[in-house]
């Protein structure tokens, strides 16, 4: 067994050893609902349409997807199961070109009509290959796939055009909601952006706007025994202190996004063992760029110095806190068998533990530029958690090594119109959140042509490297490629910096059981799991 | 009296097309974009011809001008349009929150209204007595208090005192249950907004009664009745609060056009899906068509309450519509 396999198994096993504790709990108990705070909003019901949370978290459990990351072992990035599918995820055939999927026979639309492979097939061709005029905002995950069939009501295949690693990962998207083929022919492919019928664990009832969702139990939910739950109430909340006080108060149960160390402290602190708090690595991570196209920021010693200068290991211990951010990390989620280990990362500029020789490096590099006090401008986002407080930390970081840098905070829309089109900022927060975790796919933000890539320049070697890396099916050979990729962009090149993940708390009270948190807050929200010890 | 009306309604159509104007051209120099804060608000990679293809949808690729004409024919038309944001139609996301606005904006004037009266009175009657200052004090401390921080410490106080006393936090429901449902519920979550935003108004009420009937106080006519032996309560209730409530009156119209729309901050702690928080999000999510059909429904609601108000001055006061 090779190293790297190992790790993945052992990345399995892990959270395996999770289930084994899970099952000292009591047995599940039925009925009860559960009230969930919610912090952001619905722009419509389109799963395959929308990005946000907003929408996941009041809709996602009235939707199935073909396969799932494993509801009871969420913690691993690499453990995925299937939802309508039947016995494992199928490995890929044809040297990883062809994965054949069969299908359930027991799945049911909410409206009566039995889910087959049709439907499959007409949600993944809407997903992957949308008509023209028809949004859909994961296509791009699915670049490798050259065509669907379903041959039968119980079979689908896949076949790709090349092998990567990147499609089990983007299957498991929790957007992919299965849709059925005869509500897209009847009422075209645009009605589920205000219409709800799936397959999943409840059935939709209604939704106030901007107030509540709401469902009841689903009785013929191809997962059987399951849901737990009566019904589930997703609440609009979005402010915080709204959020925290809802839980303290038992006006909800839980909130799966995400507080900041000090709620969860309070709450602790206000209810006792009444809270229960879940924490993990969050598969979002913070990052800044530099505008390559603004001077000096297009001297790579000007941009390597800007890395050089910040204590990673000094920020996790502090920021850790007071902010939702943690682990530090290189491009790949910290936790993922391809990420940099604490040897290779130290290798890295910027990674070290000794600080004062990574600022001596700065203020060399910087000398050798040309630009001993550098002065710019930091473009941030008014937004507390995590922005406003990591872009007030690089500041004084950066000072440490003689740069004078004021930040410029402003609103969510002004800040995305200087970043994406107005493009005139010296240095700006950028960030990147993902769901399932997907490195090959996620690390494609610091490739030249990468849409969401604002420094406005790149590295033709990684591009290079990177072309090569998506057409790998060898893991071995792919996390060496990584490593590569990973040194070029956020060190030789430094097209962008990573400071530190994210980190997610998740304080509930104790009597919700059964979920598990995950890397991401789009993750394990079917919410077929979960019951209540009341 | 009807050619005064005539004249004052029809005032209102250049108000109303200034107002329209205004907020359009205002909203559209605020950098950013609806379509971008969907696909790519997240930190998810959004691929610019899905951004595109969401201007389209919306008719933000028309220029300027044409999206301002759509604007003006959608009120001939009776159109208000969609929600940028959701899809669905402005009318129905107005609808189903006007009806809470609407309820708190009328318990928080009764909490004013019981309040600010009574105070007034006796503030103006024991004027310069220790009641007189503490009257003062208690609504001097209602302006200077912003009713959401008033809020947040009831909500906190809730919290704190029920765990103390009976072992569980309570606090008020979050969600909206409308009154003829289930009256408890309702009350339980609107009896605290409207407590917080009352005594702020109460306080600006209850200031303007104080000083409006010691004006009326020191005419001649109150002297005149005391000459003739009337006692106290008959001057002040029959005589002098009758001529002094005028102000009153319309400081507490105004403040309660404010309401409908002005509890941003408030709606937002107490959690209310109300029209405050309905414009808070519509302006973050740069849904242009629902903050600008919100903006005008607030100068719908200025607008006719300026013109109520008037109407009832030129009632009560002839030379004013003489005039």
């Amino acid at each position: 067994m090779t190293n790297l396999t190992t790790k993945l198994a052992l990345a399995t096993l892990i959270g395996a050893g999770l289930v084994v504790g899970g099952t000292v709990e009591a047995a599940p108990k039925k009925g009860g609902i559960l009230n969930y705070v919610v912090g952001s909003k619905i722009p419509s019901y389109d799963g395959h349409k929308e990005t946000t949370f907003g929408m996941i978290h009041p809709i996602r459990p009235y939707y199935s997807t073909l396969i799932r990351v494993n509801p009871d072992n969420p913690a691993s990035p690499t453990d995925f199961v299937c939802d309508v599918c039947v016995g494992d995820v199928p490995k890929g055939e044809e040297g990883g070109t062809k994965f054949t999927f069969k299908i359930r026979k027991d799945v049911e639309f909410h409206d009566g009509t039995p889910m087959t492979a049709q439907d499959v097939k007409a949600t993944m061709d809407k997903i992957i290959f949308p008509p023209k005029g028809i949004p859909s905002a994961r296509k791009a995950f699915f670049k490798a796939v050259a065509s669907i069939t379903a041959p039968d009501d119980e079979t689908v295949i896949f076949k790709l055009a090349f092998p990567t690693g990147t499609f089990i990962p983007a299957l498991a998207l929790p957007f992919n909601f299965i849709y059925s083929k005869k509500d897209l022919d009847t009422h075209g492919y645009t009605w589920h952006q205000k219409n709800v019928n799936g397959t999943g664990a409840f059935k939709f009832v209604q939704h106030q706007k901007g107030s509540f969702v709401e469902g009841v139990r689903n009785a013929s939910y191809h997962h059987k025994g399951k849901p737990y739950l009566d019904g589930i109430k997703a609440i609009s909340a979005p402010k915080l202190a709204v959020r925290v006080q809802a839980i303290r108060g038992d006006r909800a149960s839980i909130e799966f996004r995400g507080f900041p160390p000090k709620h969860r402290d309070d709450l602790v602190k206000a209810l006792g063992n009444k809270i229960t708090v879940q924490e993990s690595d969050w598969n979002c991570v913070l990052m800044f760029a530099p505008n390559h196209k603004v001077k000096p920021f297009d001297d790579p010693r000007v941009r390597r110095a800007l890395t050089y200068a910040v204590d990673r290991h000094g920020g996790s211990k502090y920021l850790s806190r007071i902010a939702i951010v943690k682990t530090v990390g290189g491009i790949v989620f910290p936790n993922h068998p391809f990420a940099a280990n604490e040897a290779e990362l130290s290798k890295l500029a910027g990674y070290s533990k000794d600080i004062g020789a990574s600022r001596a490096e700065a203020k060399k590099l910087l000398a050798a530029a040309g630009v001993p006090n550098l002065k710019f401008v930091l473009n941030n986002r008014g937004v507390d958690q995590p922005y406003k407080v990591v872009g007030t930390w690089l500041i004084d970081q950066w000072k440490k090594v003689g740069m004078k840098v004021t930040q410029r905070v402003q609103p969510s829309p002004p800040f995305y119109a200087t970043l994406r089109k107005k493009k005139d900022f010296d240095v700006s927060i950028d960030f990147n959140c993902q769901s399932v975790i997907n490195p090959i796919a996620d690390i494609t933000k610091f490739l030249t042509t990468a849409g969401n890539n604002y420094s406005a320049g790149g590295d033709a070697k990684a591009d290079a490297i990177y072309e090569k890396l998506l057409r790998s099916a060898d893991p071995k050979e792919q996390r060496a490629m990584i490593r590569q990729y990973e040194k070029r962009v956020i060190d030789d090149a430094m097209v962008a910096a990573i400071t530190l993940w994210w980190y997610k708390i998740n304080p509930h009270r104790s009597y919700v059981k059964g979920w598990k948190i995950a890397p991401s807050h789009y993750l394990n929200q079917h919410l077929d799991n979960i019951w209540l010890d009341k | 009296m009807s050619k005064y009306i005539l004249k004052r309604i029809l005032m209102l159509i250049p108000t109303l097309i200034g107002a329209a104007i205004f907020v359009f051209f205002l909203l559209r120099l605020i950098p950013g974009d609806v379509c971008e804060l969907r696909l790519a608000g997240t930190g998810l990679y959004a691929d610019p011809a899905e951004i595109l293809l969401c201007q389209k949808n919306l008719g933000l690729d028309q220029p300027l001008f044409v999206q301002f004409l759509d604007f003006l024919w959608g009120y001939v038309i009776f159109d208000l349009g969609d929600s940028m944001w959701t899809g669905f139609p402005v009318v129905h996301e107005i609808a189903i929150r006007f009806e809470l606005s609407l309820q708190v904006a009328i318990m928080a004037t009764v909490v004013a209204v019981a309040i600010a009266i009574p105070l007034g009175i006796i503030s103006a009657v024991k004027q310069n007595t220790w009641i007189d200052y503490v009257v003062r004090t208690f609504s001097i401390a209602g302006i200077a208090m912003p009713s959401f921080w008033l809020g947040i410490l009831i909500i906190l106080g809730l919290l704190i005192g029920s765990q103390h006393f009976f072992g569980e936090p309570w606090m008020p429901p979050i969600t909206y249950v409308p009154i003829w449902i289930d009256p408890m519920e309702n009350l339980a979550q609107l009896i605290w907004p409207a407590v917080a935003t009352g005594y702020r108004y109460s306080a600006v009420a209850t200031r303007m009664t104080r000083s409006a009937l010691l004006e009326v106080l020191r005419e001649d006519y109150v002297r005149t009745a005391r000459a003739k032996g009337l006692i106290e309560k008959v001057i002040i209730n029959r005589h002098a609060l009758k001529n002094s409530l005028l102000p009153v009156v319309t400081i507490i119209a105004i403040e309660f056009a404010f309401l409908m729309g002005g509890l941003v901050v408030t709606e937002q702690v107490f959690n209310l899906n109300g029209l405050g928080k309905l414009f808070v999000e519509s302006v973050e999510n740069q849904d242009f068509n629902m903050t600008q059909q919100l903006v005008m429904l607030v100068v719908v609601i200025f607008v006719f309450t300026n013109l109520f108000v008037d109407i009832l001055y030129a009632w009560l006061d002839p030379r004013i519509r003489y005039s």
